[in-house]
């Protein structure tokens, strides 16, 4: 390479991530010009900006390129995972101005890091370096490090940021060693190159298993696997309410997106070492988020499990290390997505002005008050506990399967002990809303905002689709995981 | 001449020291050090690696690695005087409101 040769990059594999870019600058370009009440409503300017780069992906589907000098993948699987976190975060975004407008935050910089956490997520899913892919989780933490915080009067909230910020900060730390280690086994950091030498040997070297190892250790605190999930129950409890539902579901399912990319490209050839570690990751994740979600009071800490017991499951999708177990976890990340997001949306609204309601007593009585949620909430409860006919269930199915498929019984028979256990702390929410009586007087609960309304009914008939006909979206999962 | 193995043996002192320091110490601005210690660890590891295959790339990504911890000590640094205004004490031991 003599000179950098700007005419040759593909610019259209990275036009998501400069349209978010340059939304999210022209966002925070324009806060001083609008005034403090009214800034929450610019997060309808970032909606635009998501729309714009949701339509710049779906032009890009069906073409397959490395660009950037070998850095970025354009293909159908960065696709679906950039539509996927596209539209999480848009429903993030629009339940958020109602809540920004409710707790008097009118701070409109929250849209923009949004918006930059999402370029992070869309160059994790895209990466095909390694270096990219630590620059991709980068840019999303640093911005999530501060939305954790976002609530300032708050000691939760900080504490809550300070904690995922020095955790976030040393799982880092680990990742990048299992970056340098790769880099000395092999040589390069650059996915196919490494699959590359990897595939000439018989025997690998010290390095680049314990790279491999520390990349896992890496990935399992943002995705917040067993035993790295520590910091999850704190972080999700005092994060503001959307912000929760982002690290629970976006964040999450581009950690677990970039993590399935390596496994499919850059190690398939030992495919056994990992196989094991991720076998044993994901019986502890399952155990340990359904157990202790068992004892909770708070919803959110509650919720915080059972995102750490739903990561236990994809985990067995990624463990039967096949194609359908791949697909399977691009429909469960989208299952997941659908449920979570309207659950924790509905969470938002019944948590009253600055979260005063949180408990799992609070939501006596919810049921009768307020038919509409009382009933969105219930078919996202039944859906997360995987009951037939709603998305969880499906999604559990093909994960499970997969797992079949690639002869793990034991592990399948644990998965379902699991979220057998899981379904007793989704339906005691079910139980509260609708045979308890709500106790003293209770505030009534905002009026929903048409976007948040809207974000729910989508919901609502997503889980419901989804649970009804997988077909449309597995076959599109199917063309995705085309590497 | 110093060996590439000697620099790797440094590069996992430092950084064992580092992980030490973030599990021990119940400051957070000394487990904030701690943790770039790790990063600069791993600045060496690079560093010593690029060497021994005598490519560029690997001092290209230390550039990366330090601008990146830059950006965290800008974010981290404002989370721990937000905390420290709160509790009059940088002790994550005192974060304690939330436990199950």
């Amino acid at each position: 390479m003599n000179s950098l040769d700007f005419q040759m990059l593909n610019y259209s594999a990275l036009s998501p991530e400069i349209i978010l870019s340059v939304a999210g600058i022209l966002l925070m370009l324009l806060i001083p010009f609008v005034k403090r009440e009214k800034q929450a409503k610019l997060g309808y300017l970032s909606l635009v900006g998501i729309a714009a780069a949701m339509v710049a992906v779906i032009a890009q589907w069906g073409q397959s390129d490395l660009t950037f000098f070998d850095m970025v993948f354009q293909d159908n699987f960065a696709n679906f995972a950039k539509l996927l976190f596209l539209f999480a975060v848009a429903a993030i975004i629009a339940t958020s101005i109602q809540y920004l407008e409710r707790d008097s935050l009118y701070k409109a910089e929250y849209f923009s890091l949004l918006l930059f956490a999402t370029v992070g997520m869309c160059l994790m899913a895209a990466s095909a370096d390694l270096i990219m892919t630590f620059l991709g989780i980068e840019i999303l933490s640093i911005a999530t490090y501060v939305l954790a915080g976002y609530r300032l009067g708050e000691q939760k909230s900080t504490e809550s940021a300070v904690k995922y910020f020095l955790l976030g900060a040393f799982s880092t730390g680990f990742l990048l060693y299992g970056i340098a280690f790769i880099y000395g086994a092999t040589g390069s950091t650059k996915y196919l190159e490494i699959a590359q030498s990897l595939g000439n040997q018989t025997e690998y070297p010290v390095y680049l298993l314990i790279g491999l190892g520390l990349i896992f250790v890496g990935f399992g605190f943002k995705a917040a696997l067993a035993p790295f999930h520590v910091w999850t129950p704190d972080v999700y409890e005092g994060a503001p309410i959307p912000i929760t539902a982002h690290l629970a579901v976006a964040s999450k399912a581009a950690a677990l997106i970039a993590l399935l990319r390596i496994l499919f490209q850059v190690v398939p050839s030992i495919s056994s070492g990992w196989v094991e570690l991720l076998w044993i990751s994901a019986v502890l994740t399952m155990l340990v988020g359904n157990i202790a979600a068992l004892t909770q009071s708070n919803i959110k800490r509650m919720l915080a499990y059972s995102s750490i017991a739903h990561a236990g499951y994809l985990l067995v999708g990624l463990a039967a290390n096949n194609d359908f177990g791949a697909q399977g976890v691009l429909f469960y990340l989208l299952a997941y997505a659908f449920m979570n997001l309207g659950a924790f949306a509905i969470i938002q609204i019944i948590g009253r002005q600055n979260e005063e309601t949180v408990e799992i007593k609070d939501y006596a009585g919810v049921g009768f008050q307020h038919p509409f949620l009382g009933l969105a909430l219930s078919v996202f409860l039944v859906s997360l506990a995987g009951i037939p006919l709603t998305a969880g269930f499906t999604g559990k199915l093909f994960l499970f399967s997969a797992a079949v498929q690639s002869g793990m019984y034991w592990l399948v028979v644990i998965a379902v002990i699991a979220s057998a256990i899981g379904i007793y702390y989704y339906l005691r929410v079910l139980i509260y809303m609708y045979m308890r009586d709500a106790e003293g007087e209770i505030k009534p609960v905002d009026r929903l905002s048409m976007a948040t309304r809207i974000v729910i009914v989508v919901m609502v008939l997503g889980t419901i689709y989804l649970g009804i006909l997988p077909g449309s979206i597995l076959k599109l999962a199917s063309e995705a995981i085309n590497f | 001449m110093v060996s590439t193995t000697q620099f790797l043996v440094l590069g996992a002192i430092l950084f064992s020291i580092g992980t030490l320091g973030v599990i021990v110490r119940r400051n957070t601005i000394t487990m904030f050090m701690s943790i770039e210690l790790m990063l600069n660890a791993v600045n060496l590891t690079f560093l010593a690696f690029a060497r021994h295959f005598d490519q560029v790339d690997g001092q290209i990504f230390v550039f990366f690695v330090m601008t990146v911890a830059a950006a965290e000590a800008a974010v981290g640094l404002a989370l721990i005087v937000l905390l420290s205004k709160r509790n009059d004490s940088v002790d994550i031991d005192q974060a304690n409101t939330m436990k199950w």
